[in-house]
This record gives structure tokens, sequence and C-alpha cells, in this order.
């Protein structure tokens, strides 16, 4: 049994397994299946300062190996989820990343400053939602931008701070260093993929929102490619995601840089994948003699 | 325990008619705590979303969940590939399903197509107390009208092309029973516009109607918010969530 423990920006996590924001709601769906307790830790929905309804449905559509999704952010508030939501993940050992989000740089960091007063353990701030109209994805794209609503958050918070970027940009490696530069303590990447389906029977595209944002074991290349560009790039930590469905994706991701690793689309798959995850990563690991996962992190050696 | 997942056993299949397959699973954990109008979340081999699919038959002493689907695409096309003595990985049982009275002494069960399986249950449990009418585009896509006649329930088919039973919609014989009086409940599920129209007609003559809808959909508990239907409760629009808060609606809830 190796030792499956990781620390991103001083927080302890048991395992490097996340669950993804957005596909595990605030946990209480997936509990039903496992305890929590055996995820490093979870990554909840975005939520914004005030009720989100989202967009119109269909909001999801199959893909090769892959899907999309056009959410749009739908939440109930960053007050129902200090009230209501986080006080029950916090009796759960695990780390709970608050992801949050927002149209301004000014309306992310109303919703940190309201996280501040909280125990919740770090904040990953997603500026690179493709299915919003303002904000999200806009943050994302530009070196400014980022470093902007960063500076702004960063200003705020005490808590860890995880930016959560886009892979829908030429450089992403440009995008972590601004962001770094701008106070954060850490990146997460990626985000979804920009991507679109029609019904060629009707014409339409299948998503209501026209085009949305892809995930599943299809971007996991784009994935590694990212994360391995971003972490030769920056000295804070690499949080990494991207189509990762089984423990030998997570060595792949660790490898390339990140020091933990979240799972999105491969839970709709297999609900247990995070937990299967790691048992996974811990086969490998036992079958290499290697004792630590920490001691993977960053190794590849690239040619 | 609300639900879980694992691998079952097919024990029966059957095409019933053209790209419609019958599968009876041994799951006696689901079927105990299977509701008329839940679904199950069924895995499609190389696909990365699960394919929801309405359940057609508890048999609670068995075992046994039942459930009829049509071939749509890639995903319900792999999943009829599998065989008797096959293992399906379903995430079951799921959604919130069919109010089941027992003071209701007359019910209309409508189904549309392949809407037709998630009233069976209901048939089942009702009997001769349900008036279940079916609709489908012809002849060749009459699916289960034997299995209603076993439950004991009044059974009208209707065909879009008059192939068997009646010609026209099931909106007509709804009417006239409507007109007739007596009727505790209408239960649907079917195409949007059938529903829209079934709704219109028991909130004219007052009618309590629940209908099950579909949408696509990601996780099927509620976590993921993908599969979203435009509702109203306490006269706030809202969006609910087909798999959670469906998919059964109260008709007056939902916005066509």
């Amino acid at each position: 049994m190796a030792d499956m423990s990781v620390k991103v920006c001083g927080v302890d996590f048991k395992n490097p397994i996340i669950p993804a924001s957005g596909v595990f709601g605030y946990g209480r769906e997936y509990e039903e299946l496992f305890p929590l307790d055996k995820l490093g830790g979870i990554a909840t929905k975005g939520t914004t300062l005030h009720l989100r309804t989202g967009n119109f449905a269909p909001r999801i559509a199959e893909t090769p190996a892959g899907m999309l999704n056009s959410v749009g952010l739908q939440n109930p508030g960053i007050d129902h989820f200090i009230e209501t939501e986080l006080p029950y993940l916090l009796t759960k050992d695990l780390v709970v990343l608050a992801n949050i989000a927002g149209s301004t740089p000014e309306e992310c960091a109303q919703v940190a400053e309201k996280l501040e007063a909280t125990d919740v353990h770090m904040i990953e701030l997603n500026i690179s939602c493709p299915n919003v109209k303002q904000g999200g994805a806009a943050f994302g794209t530009s070196c400014e931008m980022a470093a902007e609503v960063t500076r702004q958050v960063r200003k705020v918070t005490t808590k860890p701070l995880v930016v959560k970027l886009s892979p829908n940009v030429t450089s992403i490696a440009d995008i972590a260093k601004s962001v770094e530069a701008a106070g954060a303590d850490a990146v997460s990447l990626i985000n979804t993929l920009l991507g679109m389906r029609i019904d060629i029977n009707t014409g339409r595209p299948i998503l209501r929102n026209n085009v949305g944002g892809m995930s599943g074991p299809a971007v996991f290349p784009i994935a590694v490619r990212m994360v391995w560009q971003v972490a030769s790039a920056v000295k804070i930590p690499v949080i990494g995601m991207g189509g990762v469905s089984s423990g030998r994706d997570a060595i792949e991701l660790m490898m390339a840089g990140a020091s933990a690793v979240q799972v999105g689309a491969a839970i709709f798959t297999d609900p247990y994948a995070p937990v299967r995850i790691v048992e996974e990563m811990n086969e490998f690991l036992d079958s290499k003699g290697i004792t630590s996962v920490r001691d993977i992190i960053g190794t590849v050696k690239p040619w | 325990m609300k639900y879980v997942q694992g691998k079952y056993i097919i024990t029966e299949k059957k095409a019933i008619a053209r790209e419609i397959y019958s599968f009876v699973i041994a799951c006696p954990e689901v079927a105990e705590i299977a509701q008329p109008g839940q679904f199950v979340h069924i895995r499609a081999n190389g696909f990365t979303l699960r394919r929801p699919i309405s359940i057609c038959g508890i048999d609670k002493a068995k075992g046994t969940l039942r459930i009829v689907f049509e071939i749509r695409g890639e995903g319900t096309s792999e999943i009829a590939k599998l065989n008797e003595g096959d293992l399906i990985d379903m995430l079951a049982p799921l959604g919130h399903g069919f109010t089941v009275r027992k003071n209701f002494k007359k019910v209309v069960l409508i189904g549309g197509g392949i809407g037709t399986p998630p009233m069976l249950p209901l048939a089942g449990h009702y009997g001769e107390k349900a008036v279940a009418i079916s609709g489908f585009r012809n002849a060749s896509a009459v699916i289960l009208q034997d299995d209603f006649k076993k439950t004991g329930a009044e059974v009208i088919l209707c065909t879009d092309d008059g192939s068997m039973g009646i010609h026209g919609f099931v909106t007509q014989p709804l009417k006239d029973l409507a007109e007739k009086g007596g009727i505790d409940a209408v239960y649907a599920c079917g195409p949007m516009p059938m529903l829209k129209n079934i709704a219109a007609i028991c909130k004219e003559n007052g009618i309590y109607c629940e209908i099950s809808l579909e949408e696509r959909m990601a996780c099927g508990i509620g976590a993921c918010l993908g599969c979203a239907c435009r509702t109203v409760r306490n006269d706030e629009e809202y969006f609910a969530h087909v798999c959670k808060d469906g998919p059964v609606f109260k008709a007056e809830e939902v916005l066509f």
C-alpha cells in the first residue's frame, strides 16, 4: 500500500483524487453510493453571487469518447452554499474546494469575500466556463483579464487560491504565468474545450446553447500536454484534469506535473470512478515498488 | 438506500417490435425498492453517457425488473446487443415516480409510442380501475397490448394511420372519457406535443394529471443539472431536473 497523500498549497489531501466541479454537485447524490471520505477532496458546483437558473435544455450531448455540456452555471448562489452545503461538507473528512464564478472580477471578489469567514479549505476560481455569455471564458482567454480577476480575488481572500484555466487559448502557459504573477497559489486545468454537435436530421445544434464544453476521454491527451506545458512554466502547483478515467490516466497526468487530479465525465460513465481510480493508482505504484504517489509528480523525462 | 449501481444478469431478451427490445433483469435489490415511473440508467459499452430507460415491470417476488426500449441511436443500439445471460450495468432505481393512490376509483393511463412501457406498472397497480390508452404510428409499432389486458385494465389502442385499433390520436378517447366524468387521475408518457394536449384536456376538465418527461441526461441522480425542464412551482419559474425532480411531474407544473 503506497502512501497516497499529497499536499497542495499547504493543504493535506489523503489521496490526490478530487471530483471536478459540476459533475458532483455538492456531493450528496454520490454519498448514496460511497462515503465521501474516500475522496481526497471535492470541487463543488460552480457558485455565483446570486442564484443562476442556467441555460435552456438540451444541455447535454454525447460525442465520440466524450460529451458536451452547456449547463450555464445553474446554482443556488453563494449564500445558500455557505448556509446549507458547506457546513455539511465540512463534517466530512476531505478537502473542500469551493468553485466560484462571476460575471465581473468584482462579482468574483464578492463571492470570495463571503467565503473568507468560513472554514472552506480552498477556493477554485473559475475563469474558464465556456457556457455563460458574460465573464466565465472571457476572463480566461486573455492574460490581462485573467490576471485582473485573480488580483481582485487575491485581495479579499487568505484562502489558498486555485485558478481554473481554459484550454480555449493560444498559450495556456502564458495565462498560467499571468495568474501566478497576480497571486494565484495554484492553477487547475483543463476546463472543457468548446465544441458543437448538429442533428443532421433537423439542422439544429443538439445543445440549445448551440455550443458547449467538451470533456471525457477524448480530451485526455490535450490535458496531458497542457498540464506538462503549464507545470514547466510556473512554480505554483498544478491540479490536473481532463478526460481522466483510470488510475493509469491519473498517474500519467501526475507524471506530466499535476500534484492532484480531478475526475469529471468519467463519473457519469462509472459513478464509482473516483474511488476506483485511487485503488488503481495504488495498485500501479505497488507494482512498481513506488512507496509514495508524491514521487511521481513531474517525473516525465521529455525527449 | 435510494439507488445502487451494479451489474445484473439479463434473464430474458425479446424483440417485441421493429427495433424495440424487452429485457428482464435479475436485480432483487433494485426491484425491492423500485416504484412505477422510475427509470434505470444503463451503461452502453464504449460510450461516456449512460442511457435512461423507464421501468416497464417490477416483480418484487421474483426480484426482477423489466425494461422495454427502442433503438434511438448508437448508445441504445449497443445496449440492444446484450443477450440473455449477459451482465447489464445499471444505476437504479432513479427519479421521482408516479403517485399511486388506493382511493382513486378510475384512472386513465396514456402511452405514446415508446412512452407506453412506463404505463404498465401503473396498470398492474390499478387493474380494472384503469383504462390504458396507447398510441402508435402504425400496426408494426404496437407493443404491450396483451400485457395491459392481463392486468385487467380496459385497453384502447390507437394508430396514427388506422392500421390497427382506432384511427387517430390518443387524445380523442381521452376527451370522450373526460366528458363522461368520474376520472380521478390521468397518467401519461410520450412525445411532448401529445403530453401538452393531454395536460390541456385535463386542465379543462379539472382532472389531476401526471406526465413523465425525457431529456438528454448525464449523471441521472441530480448532481450535474444537465437534464433541465422548465417548470412552475409556487408561481415561480425554475429549471427542475428530469432525473431527480422527475421524470414524473404534475402536468400543471410543466411549461411546454
